[in-house]
């Protein structure tokens, strides 16, 4: 059973702030992490293949120093990264960006199951895993919390909704996003981590994948951001005195006359 | 290569602002001017935003490849589970209404299930001109791969403008499939919605870093222009049983549209969910403040006095006090209810994303510096335990007159 694992190097806090002086994001001296929610995936890869033998790829796409959360991944217990890398990817949206890994996944070509994570923390989107999926035209059940049951050609696994879950049956090969509920990810090995300074990150282009540059980077992508801004603070923010009874009364008072139960 | 940062030298004055805004120490002033290093350089446009005076910018070179003009009128993806339109639904069709009438154009919905024509009616009555309805056996359950087909399907056949769905776990994993089969973009979990009269450009706002940071977003030069959409944040329009629309019943629809590799086998509710969190209009949530489970009864209580949910801080699931499914933030729900009571929560990062678009916050803590004050209308300095059966009583007493 081969599994490629599609991660992101995202800064390790969400906690950002617009710099009013240069209306950017503060991001200096925030370090790159792997997507937590990748982390899962990289997790439920090694346990399939721990399980069902084959061998476990990530891929990324990014900068150069993306390579670090590459060798993280492989110190995990992956066999192979792949970095794609190159001037015509920058600035691809979530559909640009499915395009470009769906071509990177179609020249490795040797696979039963993709996985990611559900989202990453940084774009909170959750677009790019459907969109590779649908790209290489193969079926997906996302948000999957647990796999009931996996062999030749078959999957089942419980995707998590608003109600409860949902008990999903798919062909192979296939895509799967996951969420925080299916595993607790491991710690690196001292192995792994010799295997992950030893490792070699295959890189490619955008002309290694032969991919289609009108698809690619700014100009491929459908979408653009016309501007970033920091959300309106609260106001109002009203501290209560006083003692215990007084503060609940006063927010009653408050609270009633702003009609807010009613 | 045909993409460039460009510095425009007549209007750069070497002010710096780039330098600092730049995350790739990709831009630098030499002899009081902006040169950008192309090796670093990852077109992340930080420099523009930052350069007062109009001396950047990123030579783009996006070409249409459609005629936009042909695309028209607003659609809503009507979300249904087992027979039941979901409540996001309306809220889309509030805030579509808006936007056709900016537009000139009409308000459709796009209705797929098994038996499900009836409720045509109820999304015309919320303000829908025309229902598109495709009503098969096989589309019981949604399915990503055969509902994706069918809307790609009606959207190449109608070319709507703008397609809103609900930023559900359904929405949100088959819509991304319908934009790739439809090459057009995709912004995910809008938060706010307004269109151009003239060019009818869709302004997309949507929080990124948990919240942390808003952005807007275009698709300027591919139709249709798609968009997933918080629940909750639109409102709905009051339903007018006079109103009337057309109910098309879409015919065409194959075999192969309607084929599928994946199959739903069985849908699950689960009882301990009984208030689905990110449903309720008023949320109740404990933290490690509440000290045991056993405090956790005067959550609920509260909660039950209001009508509200009960939610929870991770560190009171980790701590087996509640199940994973009341957890607010953001390895859990992201909530946004009318009134949100933040009881003993002291307000880590992972917690505040997930609830602080919250109409209002009510925040009890024993620590005057806790981060949850900073998000918080109501900040009340003191313990939960004592302030929380203080604030039911006082509400029994205020909700009886």
């Amino acid at each position: 059973m081969n599994v490629i694992v599609c991660i992101k190097q995202v800064p390790e806090t969400t906690d950002v702030k617009i710099n009013p002086e240069t209306n950017t994001l503060y991001r200096e001296g925030i370090p790159s992490i792997i997507n937590p929610f990748d982390m899962y995936a990289i997790e439920e890869a090694i346990r399939i293949k721990e399980k069902c033998g084959g061998k476990v790829t990530v891929i990324t796409m990014g900068p150069p120093q993306a390579e670090a959360c590459l060798k993280e991944a492989v110190s995990l217990g992956a066999d192979e990264a792949v970095l794609l890398t190159d001037k015509e990817f920058a600035g691809s949206d979530t559909w640009a960006t499915s395009y470009a890994l769906s071509m990177a996944i179609k020249k490795i070509k040797d696979y039963d199951i993709i996985i990611c994570g559900k989202q990453a923390v940084d774009g909170d989107t959750a677009q790019v895993g459907p969109g590779i999926a649908t790209w290489l035209d193969i079926p997906q059940i996302t948000y999957v919390k647990k796999i009931d049951e996996l062999k030749e050609g078959y999957i089942k696994a419980e995707q998590l909704a608003e109600e409860g879950y949902v008990v999903v049956e798919s062909s192979l090969p296939m895509m799967l996003t996951v969420v925080k509920e299916i595993n607790i990810p491991r710690l690196p090995s001292l192995k792994g981590k010799m295997k992950a300074k030893n490792v070699q990150v295959t890189k490619w282009t955008a002309q290694d994948l032969g991919a289609d540059a009108k698809n690619l980077g700014l100009d491929g992508s459908p979408t653009m951001v016309k501007k970033i801004f920091s959300p309106p603070p609260k106001t109002g923010g009203k501290k209560l005195e006083g003692d215990a009874q007084q503060m609940v009364n006063d927010l009653m008072n408050d609270l009633v006359e702003k009609q807010i139960f009613v | 290569m045909a993409l460039k940062n460009i510095v425009n030298t007549d209007k750069c004055v070497g002010c710096l602002l780039c330098e600092k805004g730049c995350l790739f120490d990709a831009i630098h002033v030499v002899d009081g001017k902006a040169v950008v290093d192309y090796e670093k350089c990852t077109l992340c446009g930080a420099c523009i935003q930052a350069c007062k005076f109009d001396a950047l910018k990123i030579q783009v070179n996006r070409v249409s490849e459609i005629n936009i003009d042909e695309y028209k009128n607003i659609w809503v993806f009507a979300e249904q589970k087992k027979g039941v339109l979901q409540s996001v639904v309306f809220e889309l069709l509030g805030a579509g209404k808006k936007l056709a009438q900016d537009r000139n154009a009409k308000l459709c919905a796009v209705l797929i299930g098994k038996d499900i024509k009836d409720e045509a009616q109820k999304l015309i009555h919320s303000g829908a001109d025309i229902v598109y309805v495709v009503d098969k056996p096989e589309l019981e359950h949604h399915n990503d791969e055969p509902y994706a087909k069918i809307m790609d399907k009606l959207i190449k056949k109608h070319k709507p403008e703008v397609v809103l769905a609900g930023a559900t776990t359904i929405g949100r994993s088959f819509i991304p499939r319908v934009a790739v089969m439809c090459h057009t973009g995709l912004t995910a979990d809008c938060t706010s919605l307004d269109i151009d009269k003239e060019t009818g450009h869709l302004m997309q706002t949507r929080p990124a870093f948990g919240g942390n940071i808003m952005a807007t977003i275009l698709t300027d030069i591919n139709r249709p222009q798609m968009a997933t959409v918080r629940h909750k944040v639109m409102k709905e329009l009051e339903p007018d049983t006079s109103l009337t629309g057309e109910v098309i019943e879409e015919s065409d629809i194959t075999e192969s549209d309607l084929s599928s590799r994946t199959k739903v086998l069985e849908v699950v509710d689960e009882l301990e969910q009984t208030v689905n969190i990110a449903e309720a209009d008023i949320i109740v949530s404990g933290g490690r403040g509440i000290k045991s489970p056993d405090n956790f009864k005067m959550i609920e209580e509260l909660a039950l006095v209001l009508g509200g949910a009960v939610g929870a801080s991770r560190a009171a699931v980790d701590a087996d006090w509640i199940p994973y499914s009341h957890q607010v933030g953001q390895t859990g729900k992201t909530v946004c209810p009318k009134v949100y009571i933040a009881c003993g929560i002291s307000g880590a990062i992972q917690h505040l994303v997930g609830m602080q678009s919250s109409d209002l916050i009510i925040a009890i803590n024993k620590d005057p510096d806790a981060p949850i004050f900073h998000v918080s209308d109501y900040s009340i300095v003191g313990d939960v335990m004592e302030i929380v059966p203080l604030l039911t009583t006082k509400l029994k007493e205020v909700l009886k007159k």
